[in-house]
């Protein structure tokens, strides 16, 4: 979805402002925030891509006006009721009226969820574009989720790189499954994706699956 | 949250998450000590350490640097939190000709289990609106100005792969073991908008 998050190439936000010796966490709920997220990912009821359109799809003020870990307080509620593991009474009052289903995450459990999960599945064609193909990003512009950011839909760029297929996140977000596509670093000179406006010498790589892409 | 809130009083998010994590624990779906067993890793065994030891190691020992460049998620699993790393990580090397900067413009992608979660900076609309199209700007805002004849590479993570940059090694290091070369790689390094220095003898 042409969405507030896809933020590349936006102006108006200001200088980038780091904070030396950050805490992992700045408040003990953020830290409850995540650990929850984690867990009740490793369900298996929602991946990550249904994840990030559930944050993506939220109203733009409420987007732009909530820091991250809210983001992702907002988006498990919204899960949690989406997919009936909780209803909202329940959430209101802070207490279950019914226990829910296995399994239940325990402390056994957390050893596999400190490490990225895979998404690369097997696919049994070839990949459509080798490196050093000219490219074009399509002009999709899908009510549903994406990751063809907007900034390099309709440019030329370059394949540099094939990699393995992976989970394709739109597919996983309509409710298709993973139909796994062929992916791909594509880079983007500077000057084409911003003109004269670009600064020298720049360039952007951006990882595309294949149905993001056309011969140019 | 706002600065005059009181701490004894409970914030509206924090009510909110109280309440959202009661529901999920009695309805049987997460037990309490997993989720501070997840809070526990990530405050104190993953994170930046890991990258910089990887670094530090492909900075001395050439087979290592080569394995580091063909699977990075392969080279850094020894190092990391239980040994384990996801795959389709991603090393590139800053040289004099190329700089590195990684960033995720649609969400917060990043390689979590080699660098610790992502800092507030590198999730705010700031980076991300700006990284892509003025890389310049946003470096020398974190005091790294770029030689005019090096080129700015940006990685936009947009699926599933992460990347790690490997910056290079600092003049004055010559002789220094793996250990005080890991001391010098921070994790803002690793994501390509600062260089490691080597401190100033007062």
């Amino acid at each position: 979805m042409d969405g507030v998050h896809d933020l590349g190439g936006m102006e108006g936000y200001g200088p980038v402002r780091a904070e030396r010796d950050e805490p992992v966490f700045h408040h003990p709920w953020e830290g409850r925030v995540y650990a929850l997220n984690t867990a009740m990912s490793a369900r298996g009821v929602w991946n990550i891509d249904i994840g990030r359109f559930a944050i993506e799809s939220l109203p733009p003020r409420v987007y732009t006006s909530s820091s991250y870990y809210e983001l992702w307080l907002a988006k498990l509620e919204k899960l949690v009721l989406q997919y009936h593991l909780a209803e909202a009474d329940e959430l209101e009052r802070g207490h279950a009226d019914v226990p829910g289903p296995e399994p239940r995450f325990t402390a056994a459990d957390v050893a596999r969820v400190l490490a990225r999960g895979s998404f690369v599945r097997g696919a049994e064609w070839g990949p459509r574009f080798a490196a050093g193909d000219r490219v074009r990003a399509s002009n999709i512009h899908p009510r549903s989720h994406t990751r063809l950011p907007r900034y390099v839909r309709n440019h030329v760029g370059v394949v540099e790189r094939v990699h393995d297929p992976n989970v394709f996140p739109d597919s996983m977000v309509r409710g298709d499954g993973p139909q796994p596509q062929w992916l791909y670093t594509v880079r983007f000179d500077g000057e084409e994706l911003w003109g004269g406006d670009a600064e020298p010498d720049m360039a952007v790589s951006v990882n595309a699956f294949e149905p993001y892409l056309e011969s140019a | 949250m706002a600065a005059d809130h009181d701490a004894s009083t409970p914030s509206d998010v924090e009510l909110r998450v109280r309440a959202i994590e009661s529901v999920l624990v009695e309805k049987g779906y997460v037990e309490a000590a997993a989720l501070d067993h997840i809070v526990e890793a990530h405050e104190t065994s993953i994170g930046p350490h890991i990258g910089a030891r990887a670094v530090a190691r492909a900075w001395v020992d050439p087979a290592y640097r080569q394995a580091l460049f063909a699977d990075a998620s392969a080279a850094i699993a020894p190092f990391a939190h239980l040994g384990r790393v996801g795959d389709q990580l991603i090393a590139v090397e800053n040289t004099p000709d190329v700089h590195n900067m990684v960033v995720c413009t649609l969400c917060s992608c990043y390689p979590w289990d080699v660098l610790g979660l992502p800092p507030v900076w590198y999730k705010s609309p700031a980076y991300r609106s700006r990284a892509v199209k003025e890389p310049r700007a946003v470096l020398a805002e974190f005091g790294l100005t770029l030689a005019p004849e090096t080129a700015v590479r940006v990685w936009d993570s947009t699926a599933e792969l992460r990347y790690l940059v490997v910056p290079m090694r600092p003049a004055g290091t010559d002789g220094w073991t793996e250990d005080q070369l890991a001391e010098l790689i921070g994790r803002n390094c690793m994501i390509g908008v600062e260089l490691p220095t080597v401190p100033t003898v007062a």
